[in-house]
């Protein structure tokens, strides 16, 4: 069975790769908030989208993870294509 | 009319703030120890000037940690304190309105040396995404202007120890041109493998092994310098500010810049900075040396010094020898250091634990004195002069 992308290993990712604001926390308030509000530029996708590759065997093209503007899109997208296994 | 130094940063191997750092300056407290950053078990230098009791998660955004190695984050926090020391709030200003202009040398090569080495070792794919800019020489200056949300000119200047004078000599410029607002200095560290290893192999840095003499310059037994990590921000503002003798430290009141190796060039840059600000030698009170620790780099300053101002001259200080030489963080401590020494009225020591060999008085205690105007010389490898010169008026 395949790995599965939860929210809360999302958080830790976002942390450690792209680090978060005081007192946030990425929970089902906030995921179909855009990245743009929550304060996360192209750059900072950019590490988080390499970092989920990695980890997660993803093979997902840059203009799907464009659309992927929201951390309930982003969470959806990469559970379609994870090749790993849990 | 030039600019008005309303604030400073500071960030040294001898104390994190304005208050720590002035203290342990006058005590002539030793910051050169043995690294520990990393090891260096095989390497023919093993000393250098650490920054101690940073505790970045707390200081910097944890937004900004992923992309900022130590050198940044010390640029960022040094920024900060001079901003708060100047009693402004960036935000009441206009944008483009503040400038940064900051010195560098090799950029953030901990960084850099990092994601070249997940590069090398793993893959393109393991690089991070924020090595597209978070090595470059112009990462402080980016950065700071990134944070404080500041829009105005700004820029970096590449040549070592004397970028820090340049950058702040640059700053004044756009002030008496109109900036109202900047941040300028330097600050730098170059403490991973990558940015020591080349400090080795110039011949340059020394190979001794005790901390307490290893940088021993205008020493009879000179072998080179030691490196360290640091330097300051400076916060200048437009004379037009309407501040009290008491509220700033001081006027930068002459600068230049020249090149070239050996005494002739340093002391044109010398006698040129003096011509700016309208001064004779004589209305010199203390000089700041650039103090390489290299003895044909120290005869060379030695002769410049005493053709501008004979052999009964104003008093020489060096207290970046208990730093160690912060590469381009290094000419902008000297200038925070000035500030101090003509805002208390005291020379700061030279921390000279051996035997001199110059041609002019070194201060070696804390020394009061009347001080207006300090000179500052910093000298960056391959050739760069810089002198620059402050008024406490």
């Amino acid at each position: 069975m395949n790995a599965e992308l939860t929210t809360p290993v999302l958080a830790d990712i976002l942390r450690t790769s792209a680090g978060e604001d005081d007192g946030f926390q990425l929970d089902d308030n906030n995921l179909d908030s855009s990245f743009d509000d929550l304060g996360y530029d192209s750059l900072a996708l950019l590490q988080v989208t390499g970092v989920l590759q990695q980890q997660y065997g993803l093979s997902v093209s840059d203009e799907q993870f464009q659309e992927a503007d929201t951390p309930r899109k982003l969470l959806t997208l990469a559970n379609q294509h994870i090749t790993v296994n849990s | 009319m030039s600019a008005i130094i309303a604030g400073l940063g500071i960030i040294a191997p001898t104390g994190n703030t304005v208050e720590e750092y002035w203290e342990a300056t006058l005590a002539g407290t030793n910051g050169i120890d043995e690294l520990t950053r990393f090891d260096t078990t095989d390497y023919p230098s093993s000393l250098a000037g650490e920054i101690t009791d940073f505790d970045a998660h707390a200081l910097i955004p944890s937004k900004l940690m992923p992309q900022t190695d130590s050198m940044t984050r010390y640029a960022l926090y040094a920024a900060d304190r001079a901003v708060e020391d100047s009693h402004t709030t960036l935000e009441d200003l206009d944008p483009y309105d503040v400038g940064v202009f900051t010195s560098a040398s090799g950029g953030a090569v901990e960084f850099g040396q990092r994601e070249l080495q997940n590069l090398w070792a793993k893959g393109k794919e393991f690089v991070s995404a924020y090595q597209s800019f978070a090595w470059f020489y112009a990462v402080n200056t980016g950065q700071i202007s990134i944070k404080n949300k500041t829009k105005g000119p700004s820029g970096v200047i590449l040549s070592e120890q004397s970028g820090g004078l340049d950058a702040i000599a640059w700053a004044d410029r756009k002030i008496s041109r109109g900036l109202h607002y900047a941040l300028c200095g330097g600050v730098d560290s170059a403490l991973s493998p990558w940015g020591y290893v080349p400090q080795i192999a110039s011949g340059r840095m020394t190979t001794s092994r005790n901390p307490s003499n290893a940088y021993q310059p205008f020493g009879t037994d000179a072998s080179g310098y030691v490196t360290g990590e640091g330097g300051a921000i400076l916060a200048l503002t437009s004379p037009e500010e309407d501040l009290h003798e008491g509220d700033y430290y001081g006027r930068i009141i002459g600068h230049s810049s020249t090149f070239g190796e050996g005494p002739n060039a340093l002391e044109a840059c010398i006698t040129q900075a003096l011509g700016r600000a309208h001064l004779s030698p004589a209305h010199i009170d203390v000089i700041f040396a650039d103090a390489a620790g290299v003895a044909a780099e120290d005869r060379a300053e030695a002769l410049a010094i005493t053709r501008v101002f004979g052999i009964e001259g104003p008093p020489v200080t060096m207290p970046k020898t208990s730093t160690g030489r912060l590469l381009a963080g290094a000419g902008a401590l000297d200038a925070a250091t000035a500030c101090l020494a003509l805002r208390h009225q005291i020379i700061p020591p030279s921390r000279c634990d051996y035997s001199l060999h110059a041609p002019f008085v070194v201060i070696t205690e804390p020394t009061r004195a009347e001080l207006s105007h300090a000179l500052i010389i910093a000298r960056g490898f391959g050739g760069f002069n810089s002198v620059l010169i402050i008024s406490n008026t």
